[in-house]
């Protein structure tokens, strides 16, 4: 049996700055990591002594792609610490919203940061020459998706006119139009989507874990609301999110790690669909089905597949609500410009509160608790990228054994490649690491 | 004549200004005909191991090891681009500044703070030079897009030295003062066509102070509209806050 040493230093084609290091001696696995190595900014320190109203600005600059999220989880927490209640219009931008920043990270990911592994190149830039119409079409999905934040919050990142309230700004009849034609093509660019991704392989591997979603009763498929679920049949409110994360720290990796039932869980596309599928879209349902994609799916590589299925999802559920607004007419009356609250338009109490939201990457908590001039006392968000980190070290560790026979960089391409099927947003997961409140 | 050798790199920072650069859609191909982009590694694998004729540098600088990176990168390239706020002067990050760095780093990191050593965020022309400045949180395309053509072309690129509020005015919005809000506009550089209140939120100051802000008037006006000092000193701090750093 041969040596192994794989360090990957900066793991490209992800958000922040990760390694993995895997070391084999006499066949025998003995160091199989993934280690976080991004500075940290210290985003809760500095938010204290600040206003509750500033913190969607604030905390949106936690991450560039998923901007839209924190922004939505920080509202839902501001809001909840103060004690408003979002009005039916305000609830549904918001879904709309989230549908957006769902699509514009899944169609990064699939295309630009997952397709280039599948085909054998470093990069999309390869692509240009080798399969033009790809590369166009991913980047024209892209565009698209930014050009319905651009239309519906005044740009992807970050979103400028999502506040604590509502909205400063709302679609005119004429937007919502735009929005509607450009949600049609952008069908028929899924549809290619579907297709494209049917004719590729990802790799075989399994290893059996605990996923943990959002879950509600409702019928809609929960991503801006619900309690805390998972395949194990686990039910919490999102108030005990701390008995799902039960976090720890590893003494090589800057970004705390979770675990819930079991030595560690999973987030995601693929844990929103193991847990929520039912609840799909009938196209993405097909999609799923066209796509080979069945419950409960244990292979992570598959969690770009999921993706895909939420991206037809997020489409057509779009389309939805832009229809009912269409139907209901916008109330212009609703519009509000926070800024301080210094005119008291905005109810205002101490108090505490959290938002729990399915963001691309899977579940996003903020918790806030202020005090009566809504300025923080303390802050604490727990990352997607957190919670998954440990999952992904534990795929690691059984998937080196079972391809130990393969080259050195056979190898180290699987591990690249494992990491990057779970989207992990690093930046995000140092900045936000948890302290103890009171 | 060969392509221009360009690449991106990351410091502490959202990485959404590169992402701006990759959300520009299909004009990305155009942009990769006339330059040859050989290190990006939010979305590329490819590197590079010599000289950079263009560097672009998101993200200010927050350790020591990025000290030493920021200049390795300066060493080895023609160009240096500072992109985005974090960048050009700090941005968010410059928070941590108003607080002791050990206190700040218990609070966050408990005892396992060490761990994580950090020094006062610096912009990057507080460590190396800079040749050119895009600013904004995030960058506005258009304006990327200018000083790419200006670096091209090897000419200098001006950002403008008056405020937000003369784009403002040309885009006729109604001003925030007139509606009982307070907005960074008056003090800070144009250049991103006054892309939040077109949206209707404030101005944040998101691209830094002017040349010469008159801070106190500045300060004297908010005043009367009902905002706390501590509130008051705070929202000029939010993206401005490493400023005081030039002066040393």
């Amino acid at each position: 049996m041969s040596d192994i040493k794989i360090n990957v230093n900066y793991l490209t084609r992800v958000e922040g700055h990760g390694n993995i290091v895997v070391e084999v001696k006499d066949g025998k696995l003995e160091i199989c990591r993934l280690e976080i190595v991004e500075s940290p900014r210290f985003f809760e320190g500095f938010l204290r002594g600040r206003s509750i109203f500033e913190a969607p600005h604030i905390t949106s600059r936690i991450c560039g792609i998923c901007a839209c999220g924190h922004t939505l989880a920080s509202i839902q927490a501001a809001e909840d610490a103060l004690g408003i209640k979002p009005t039916e219009q305000t609830t549904l931008l918001r879904k709309l919203l989230l549908h957006y920043e769902e699509l514009d990270s899944h169609i990064l990911h699939i295309y630009l940061l997952v397709a280039p592994d599948l085909v054998g190149v470093p990069s999309f830039v390869p692509l240009i020459k080798s399969h033009p119409e790809v590369v166009r079409r991913a980047l024209r999905m892209k565009r698209l998706c930014n050009e319905l934040c651009d239309i519906l919050v005044g740009r992807h990142v970050h979103p400028i006119s999502a506040v604590v309230g509502g909205f400063t700004k709302l679609p005119s009849h004429n937007d919502l139009e735009e929005m509607h034609k450009r949600l049609i093509e952008l069908r028929k660019d899924m549809e290619t989507t579907v297709e494209l991704f049917t004719n590729l392989t990802f790799p075989e591997f399994e290893r059996e874990t605990e996923y943990v979603a959002l879950v509600n009763d409702e019928e809609e498929y929960p991503l801006l609301y619900g309690d805390i679920g998972s395949t194990d049949g686990y039910r919490v409110s999102k108030y005990e999110y701390k008995t799902v994360t039960n976090e720890f720290i590893v003494p090589y990796a800057s970004a705390k790690r979770t675990k819930w039932h079991r030595d560690s869980y999973a987030v995601g596309a693929l844990a929103r669909f193991n847990l929520n599928h039912e609840k799909l879209h009938p196209k993405a349902k097909e999609a799923a089905n066209t796509l080979n994609l069945r419950p409960k799916c244990i292979n992570p590589y598959l969690n770009t597949v999921a993706q895909i299925v939420e991206c037809v999802h997020c489409v057509e559920d779009a389309i939805r609500i832009i229809e009912t607004l269409w139907q209901k007419g916008i109330n212009y009356d609703e519009i509000v410009v926070p800024d301080l609250n210094q005119n008291g338009n905005l109810p205002q109490r101490a108090g505490e509160g959290v938002g729990a939201v399915e963001v691309p990457r899977g579940l996003l908590i903020h918790h806030y608790e202020i005090d009566e001039r809504g300025v923080f006392k303390n802050a604490n968000c727990v990352i997607p990228t957190n919670q998954n980190t440990h999952n992904i070290e534990l795929d690691m560790i059984k998937l080196v054994p079972e391809i130990i026979n393969q080259s050195q960089e056979e190898i180290k391409l699987a591990l690249e490649m494992l990491v990057r099927a779970y989207d992990p947003c690093i930046s995000c997961s140092v900045h936000m690491i948890e302290f103890n409140f009171k | 004549m060969s392509k221009p050798k360009v690449a991106f790199f990351d410091f502490a920072c959202c990485e959404g200004c590169q992402l701006q650069v990759a959300n520009i859609g299909e004009l990305l191909i155009n942009v990769f005909d006339i330059i040859q982009v050989v290190e990006f590694r939010e979305v590329m694998s490819e590197k590079w191991n010599g000289e950079f004729d263009v560097a672009f540098v998101e993200g200010s600088i927050t350790d020591e090891h990025a000290v030493e990176r920021v200049k390795k990168i300066r060493e080895r390239s023609k160009i240096l681009v500072a992109l985005g706020s974090c960048a050009t002067i700090g941005g968010v990050n410059g928070m941590k500044n108003s607080f002791q760095l050990e206190e700040v780093g218990k609070y966050v990191y408990g005892e396992f703070y060490k761990f994580f050593p950090t020094i006062h965020t610096k912009a990057v022309h507080q460590v190396v030079k800079v040749d050119y400045f895009i600013n904004g949180c995030p960058i506005y395309i258009p304006e990327f897009v200018a000083v790419l053509k200006a670096i091209l072309q090897g000419i200098p690129y001006y950002v403008p030295e008056y405020p937000v509020c003369v784009e403002c005015k040309l885009n006729e919005n109604v001003c925030m003062y007139d509606r009982g809000l307070t907005c960074m506009g008056p003090v800070t550089k144009a250049g991103c066509n006054s892309w939040c209140i077109n949206n209707g939120n404030v101005c944040y100051g998101c691209r830094g102070l002017t040349i010469n802000p008159n801070i106190e008037g500045f300060k004297e006006v908010l005043k009367q509209f009902n905002i706390p000092e501590d509130f008051l000193i705070k929202k000029i701090e939010m993206y401005n806050k490493c400023k005081e750093l030039d002066q040393k």
